[in-house]
């Protein structure tokens, strides 16, 4: 636990120092903090503000604002379903139920064992082939039930 | 000789098995001993065709869709590198009948060229615009905007001109091009698309934004949903730097620009444009007061021009062939073409770049074929999540931004959403209110709280709970939502609601009642 803890705050120690002289440097610091431990450490949160001469509540106030940034780890995959409006219109919602039911776990929320996150998404882009999902960066569109179980199976792993 | 087979990389196609079959025709090609390059182009927007795959043959592109995975050893032994027919064969694409009807010229190489190709961009007539901007003068570029008649393609509408010729009139040190590429509109897919299958031609009007104002660095704020753009968008970057399109002297001359990607962290607010800029600057993305405009007091308090990712992927048409031929497309103030992007419950789902006049009816009707589904088109969302519902009746509205206006609705983005006959339009109306409970930024009271009222209103609608009085409230709310707000999302919102009541009051009625007249 140490270790990591100690591991973590290098991570952070040098996203840090690759962004502190550029403009407008905060949301690329945690952007690169989430994308490299999952999540924003709340420990990480003096260490930027003192980097970037803020106080801890203004970078409070941006890791809290955007709907990214995670302040526990996520599961080992992240899935994320369309909620939007395009998707709705081809049965996205209930898409959505059954990934919940097959995952058995509901959105925002992080299998027991810690093998996926279920989040919402608002619009992928993907709105001429929709429902769509996305599942650690990869983008998947017309889900229908097979495709479902085939995420839940991949996601489950 | 080496045959080349074009397999999209855009994020739509991904979607769809494009990878899958990229990689089963490489493995095909190798085992049969076959000379093939592939290239990985971007979409030409016909979703319903996706992953389509061209192949280069001595009588032009013949395309073949969709192609599953599977399809590959059979699609080869039927002759796909000879360009010879097959169940999934297609034809030439440029003369399928959804990109005949097109008018293409935003998207006149996406879809066909390799996008982090600089010399196929040349190829096809890319960089002709800057060019010629480089002979002019800064006040002479802005007029040739100006004359185009071009206006943001984000959703407002304002003259791209207006806004160049006040950031280029501003004093300031340092001047900024922002490309707002927060393209968060359900339905809306264009500037993913241009982004991924043609990304030369963004970094081409952002550096003519820059000559003609005075800026010298430039941003795409661009959002964390599309990662697969961002990809494409810094190879090419990285390409044009290399090329002397982009750095300290731009193609040989005595300007400086360079730009750079930004990546936002999941906030539909940012794509409003002061909460945009707040977010670059890293704050929290709450919306400004304007005045002071972006124009003035942009980003890091310096001038600014802040354009939608087609607004400025439309300039170097307009550079090369001049305003007025942009400008004669279009209809009254809507000048110019405009990428309508059709979506949801819809047969032929994709990209379709049009003059502004068509009528709705013919975008859904003849152009997306009706809905997947088969069944009835029964409502149309125009403009996103913060457009209006639009029933059969209005279909005979064009495509105009006073048009839309007048029937008390927008283009915003120009997508449309198709729903058919089984749609609730008070789910419909109260996912409206709920989106804006999640996405508001805060700042202002109708829109953080009036949001999730209007919710708990719906709720008592839905449940049969003194229905008049919820509609009277509801009613109420969105007035106060729509003046009270400094930006579209509180503002907006009320469309969406009030539409889906106006034009659907069925949908509204007590549940009792409703079974009754069942």
């Amino acid at each position: 636990m140490q270790h990591a803890r100690t591991e973590n705050a290098s991570t952070v120690q040098s996203i840090v120092e690759r962004w502190r002289e550029e403009e407008g440097p905060l949301l690329p610091i945690l952007n690169g903090i989430q994308q490299e431990l999952g999540y924003v450490p709340r420990e990480s949160v003096p260490v930027i503000a003192e980097a970037l001469n803020l106080s801890r509540a203004e970078v409070y106030g941006v890791v809290s604002f955007y709907h990214d940034y995670r302040e526990k780890p996520a599961g080992r995959h992240v899935l994320k379903v369309c909620r939007a409006e395009a998707c709705q219109s081809v049965g996205g919602d209930a898409v959505a139920e059954r990934l919940e039911q097959l995952l058995g776990i509901r959105f925002h929320e992080t299998s027991a064992d810690g093998a996926v996150t279920l989040e919402p998404v608002y619009c992928l882009g993907l709105c001429a082939c929709a429902p769509s999902a996305m599942l650690d960066g990869e983008v998947i569109g017309r889900i229908d039930d097979e495709k479902a179980v085939d995420i839940a199976r991949r996601a489950r792993a | 000789m080496t045959v080349k087979v074009y397999v999209p990389r855009d994020s739509g196609a991904l979607a769809l098995g494009a990878e899958q079959v990229a990689g089963a025709l490489r493995t095909e090609a190798k085992t049969r001993g076959l000379d093939v390059e592939i290239v990985r182009n971007g979409s030409r927007g016909l979703y319903w065709l996706e992953p389509m795959v061209e192949v280069e043959t001595a009588q032009g592109r013949i395309a073949y869709g969709p192609v599953a995975p599977g399809d590959i050893p059979a699609l080869l032994d039927a002759g796909m590198l000879e360009g010879r027919t097959h169940a999934l064969a297609l034809g030439k694409p440029e003369e399928l009948p959804f990109l005949v009807r097109q008018t293409r010229l935003t998207f006149a190489r996406c879809g066909i060229v390799d996008p982090v190709s600089i010399e196929d961009y040349e190829r096809h007539g890319g960089l002709r615009g800057l060019r010629n901007a480089l002979e002019k003068s800064p006040a002479a570029i802005i007029e040739e905007v100006m004359e185009s008649g071009l206006r943001g393609r984000g959703g407002a509408g304002f003259p791209t001109g207006i806004k160049w010729k006040t950031v280029h009139d501003a004093q300031g040190p340092r001047k900024y091009i922002v490309c707002n590429a927060d393209e968060g509109d359900s339905g809306t897919f264009a500037d993913r698309m241009i982004m991924e299958g043609d990304p030369f031609v963004l970094i081409e009007g952002m550096a003519i934004a820059g000559i003609a104002t005075g800026a010298t660095k430039g941003y795409i704020y661009l959002r964390s949903e599309y990662p697969h753009a961002a990809a494409v968008l810094n190879e090419a970057i990285a390409v044009a730097r290399a090329a002397g399109v982009l750095g300290k002297s731009v193609l040989s001359s005595a300007f400086a620009f360079d730009m750079e990607v930004r990546v936002g962290a999941g906030a539909y607010v940012c794509g409003e444009e002061t909460a945009l800029l707040d977010s670059l600057e890293g704050k929290r993305g709450q919306v400004r007061a304007k005045p002071p405009l972006p124009a003035h007091q942009g980003l890091f308090g310096k001038p600014t021009v802040i354009n939608n990712v087609i607004s400025l992927a439309s300039v170097p048409i307009i550079l090369d062939k001049g305003g007025a031929y942009y400008r004669d497309f279009g209809m009254g103030r809507s000048r110019g073409t405009i990428p309508i992007q059709i979506a949801g419950n819809v047969k032929h789902g994709g990209l379709f770049e049009a003059a502004f006049g068509m009528t709705l009816g013919e975008i859904v009707d003849e152009i997306g074929g009706g809905t997947a589904t088969g069944r009835p088109v029964r409502a149309v969302q125009v403009g996103g999540p913060l457009g209006a519902y639009f029933p059969r009746s209005l279909f005979d509205t064009p495509f105009d931004y006073e048009a839309f206006a007048a029937k008390d609705g927008l283009i915003g983005h120009a997508g449309i959403v198709v729903f058919d006959d089984t749609v609730d339009m008070l789910k419909q109306a109260r996912f409206a209110m709920e989106f804006c409970a999640v996405e508001s930024c805060g700042k202002c009271t109708p829109c953080r709280i009036g949001s999730t009222r209007g919710m708990e209103v719906l709720d008592r609608l839905k449940a049969g709970i003194a229905p008049e009085t919820q509609i009277e409230t509801v009613t109420d709310l969105c007035n106060t939502m729509k003046f009270g707000s400094l930006c579209a999302l509180g503002g907006f919102t009320p469309y969406p609601v009030m539409s889906a009541l106006t034009h659907f009051p069925e949908d509204f009625r007590p549940v009792p009642a409703r079974e009754a007249a069942e």
